[in-house]
């Protein structure tokens, strides 16, 4: 008898489950809603929970501080594993409980994102994609609910070329570009070509094969080509294998830039001293040097609400940066609240202003105890990057030392490129791109 | 006692030969229809078509056109999520590349694509069996995705090589919501089961089942071996082709080709052990299996955690989940090796007899 009702209360909590996830929720009055579709294991999970573990620190941390001006954060997460389909399956689950008040999606993973990128659209949901995702989307026209935040990878590509000139020119010198052989890899080859036909240097492209954990043949034909500089675009286990066939070979790796999926403590500290010299760009530093991180520390983790179950990982690069994440989405809705109402809760459409309007400045992020941690952001209707900055970083063999200020892309050679796209898109598409002249008068 | 035929008399080869001999069969899978194309579309929220229905079908239908090739005609594949992608691309450069195209015919150019490069990479079946054309087909399934990887061309030049695709539009009208879109893929993946179901039951689906039992004895009673065997590729990777458009146009809406990994071959591989090999139902049963019990648990097993008090965070739910879902498919397997649809067909005999054991 007990064990037939404890059947049936576990059957009928399951029942509830799976219809209070098809039917919408009920929403508080004031409370901002964040689906998270996060992932923590699978193949990419360490540096899912570094990231996911930085952005809902954050948010805690903003809730017990009292909200953003009164409205508290609430959240749900759901699983992805980095897969597309489970990430659109997360996004469906979630959706309709995000409908009243969202706060930006972040997926962290760009086929998610390309995936979500029309959905987002038709259900008025804000989309920020920062530093990966559909980068052709800063054309916000085309793209009015998609933001790819801060900087993209083409704005990268170019700002490392950027470092590298002030290094001592790149007039007839050569760059070997070595990429993860997918999506994320390939993007910033367009920008990279265009680089190389206006400083004059030779671009040669070696892709490397998912998961790229063995590169003999790559080098090889590095050592032939004696390059001077190699910018890597790698991803999870291909970076550590470069670096550590790169001392195998004999490449000095003080002439080794990687991405900024390419520079976190994941990446360095697994091939040991090879990774002494390696540089990377990044758009947020690492560390607990910075006030807000301290803080989070003193304030979330004291408080017994911290969400990573490995503190080292906090003030990684990857945490930090889901701090940054949280900090625009937050922003986000503060600027929505200025214009819309102090105290209440955001729709969709609100929060989407509030994206396209961020003014993140270097004294709001002052205020906030984040100096340095991200550059300033500024977003309009046809540049919702906002940024386009980055820092370059060199490991020490046990810490990422920032070697530069913030360094900014060639913005007249890169964006014509993602209108190009985005116009090429909209016509596949059939959209038609909004004003964003006229919209400014308004 | 429900489910007797008694009394139910075949007056004509016709009768003999219906797909549903039995009157109880009938009434069920015309219920089922009903359900499936009117009570659903009515009742069915947009989680339950874009998240739940909509894949079921298409990996319904990639199983099947798997369980053509490797269940009928003994023929073991790990190509199955390549040739989706194969129809996946060629839909989409049928549709971006020819101004006007209809978006159904690009779907049957696209089955129609995968079927040719189904067929190229069949030829090895002529020489080689069993575990060793199962490499041979993995040959296929990195090939074409290093292919789709290396030539822009094939992307339509797009610069991240994610093809992202157009609208879906059927004679002026458009199939923007989820209601519509599932309406469509359903009728489709209706149809092309229909069709497998009755050429399984025709001379064709018996010369697979004839090489796939024996092929030197096939051979001997006269059945061609080679044009047999290609023609099983062909139709298999037909019908993993349109279910890749469909995943493409109806589903995920834009794909890269690193989506089409050799996981998903062995999740439809999986699905049609589980399902049933050699059997369309199965096809089904294995599909729903292996796609929505992840789902189900993952949303169950939080609630579960919260009513027993327990402290899970979402990475441990996501581990017990994969647990309880390997051993969930060992069970399945040990208590019936021949799949879900072997436990429906025993469930249908007692039922035969039932109430009476005798």
């Amino acid at each position: 008898m007990i064990k037939k009702a404890k059947q049936l209360v576990i059957a009928s909590s399951i029942a509830a489950a799976l219809f209070g996830a098809a039917l919408p929720a009920a929403q508080a009055a004031e409370e901002q809603y964040f689906m998270i579709p996060s992932y923590r294991v699978g193949p990419y999970g360490a540096n899912g929970q570094a990231f996911y573990g930085g952005f809902v620190d954050y948010l805690n941390y903003v809730n017990m501080k009292g909200g953003v001006d009164g409205v508290k954060l609430a959240w749900d997460e759901c699983e992805t594993e980095y897969n597309n389909a489970k990430g659109v399956e997360c996004y469906e689950r979630l959706k309709s409980k995000a409908k009243a008040a969202p706060g930006p999606i972040h997926t962290m993973s760009t086929g998610i994102s390309y995936a979500l990128v029309d959905k987002v659209t038709a259900d008025k949901l804000p989309l920020a994609m920062m530093g990966y995702g559909l980068t052709m989307a800063v054309d916000g026209s085309v793209f009015p609910w998609a933001f790819p935040l801060v900087t993209t990878y083409q704005m990268q590509a170019s700002a490392i070329i950027k470092f590298l000139k002030d290094k001592g020119g790149l007039d007839g010198k050569k760059i070997v570009f070595l990429y993860h052989d997918s999506a994320y890899g390939k993007e910033p080859i367009l920008a990279l070509e265009a680089e190389s036909r206006l400083n004059k240097f030779n671009l040669v492209q070696i892709p490397v094969a998912h998961p790229g954990n063995e590169q003999g043949a790559q080098w090889q034909r590095i050592r032939q080509e004696k390059p001077d500089y190699v910018i890597m675009w790698g991803w999870g286990v291909m970076n550590m294998t470069a670096i550590k066939t790169a001392q195998k070979m004999g490449f000095p790796r003080e002439k080794m830039i990687g991405s900024w999926w390419a520079g976190s403590e994941e990446d360095v500290i697994p091939a040991g001293d090879a990774a002494k010299g390696y540089m990377s760009a990044t758009w947020n530093v690492s560390g607990k040097g910075v006030p807000l991180i301290a803080d989070i520390e003193k304030t979330v983790y004291d408080g017994g609400k911290g969400n990573l179950s490995d503190k080292a990982k906090l003030g990684t690069i990857l945490y930090n940066r889901g701090v940054s994440a949280a900090v625009l989405s937050v922003e986000a809705i503060r600027a929505a609240q200025a214009k819309y109402g102090k105290g209440k809760a955001m729709n969709g459409e609100q929060v989407r202003w509030g994206m396209e309007n961020l003014n993140l400045t270097d004294a709001r992020l002052k205020a906030l105890g984040a100096t340095g941690l991200l550059p300033e952001v500024k977003t309009s209707c046809d540049n919702h990057e906002g940024s386009g900055k980055v820092k370059m970083q060199q490991w020490d063999g046990s810490k990422w030392v920032v070697l530069t200020d913030w360094i900014e892309g060639n913005k007249a050679l890169i964006h014509p490129l993602f209108q190009a796209d985005a116009k090429k898109y909209a016509k596949e598409k059939g959209i038609t791109p909004r004003d964003c002249a006229a919209e400014a008068k308004k | 006692m429900f489910y007797r035929e008694t009394g139910q008399f075949k007056t004509s080869y016709a009768a003999d030969q219906q797909i549903f001999p039995i009157r109880q069969d009938r009434i069920g899978i015309a219920l089922l229809l009903v359900a499936a194309f009117v009570v659903v579309p009515l009742v069915a929220g947009n989680y339950w078509f874009n998240a739940i229905l909509i894949p079921f079908l298409i990996f319904a239908l990639a199983a099947l056109g798997l369980n053509i090739l490797t269940g009928y005609a003994g023929q073991l594949s790990l190509g199955s999520a390549a040739f989706m992608a194969v129809g996946a691309y060629a839909a989409y450069n049928f549709q971006v590349r020819v101004e006007g195209m209809p978006v159904l015919l690009s779907f049957i150019l696209a089955g129609f694509t995968a079927a040719g490069v189904g067929i190229l990479f069949g030829l090895p079946s002529l020489r080689i069996k069993g575990f060793y054309l199962a490499v041979a087909t993995l040959a296929a399934q990195f090939f074409i995705v290093w292919c789709l990887t290396k030539f822009p061309y094939l992307s339509n030049n797009s610069s991240s090589g994610v093809i992202s695709v157009p609208s879906v539009s059927i004679l002026g009208f458009d199939f923007d919501t989820p209601q519509s879109r599932y309406l469509l893929v359903l009728t489709i993946v209706s149809l092309m089961a229909l069709a497998a179901k009755n050429m399984v039951r025709s001379t064709t689906g018996r010369a697979w089942m004839a090489v796939r039992d024996m092929d030197v004895a096939a051979e001997v009673i006269g059945i061609r071996l080679m044009h047999t065997k290609l023609l099983a590729f062909a139709v298999s990777s037909f019908y993993c082709g349109v279910a890749g458009a469909l995943y493409a146009f109806c589903y995920l809406g834009s794909v890269e080709p690193d989506g089409f990994s050799l996981d998903l071959s062995f999740k439809i591989l999986f699905m049609i052990i589980v399902g049933g090999v050699g059997s369309i139902l199965g096809s089904f049963l294995g599909a729903a299996f292996i796609l929505l019990l992840p789902i189900f648990l993952d949303i169950s097993l939080p609630a579960i955690a919260e009513l027993l008090h327990l402290p899970f965070d979402s990475a441990t739910v996501s581990h017990i989940q994969l647990m309880v879902f390997g051993a969930l498919i060992m069970f399945f397997l040990v208590v019936e090796p021949h799949g879900l649809a072997r436990l429906w067909q025993i469930a249908k005999e007692k039922l035969r007899l039932w109430p009476f054991p005798h």
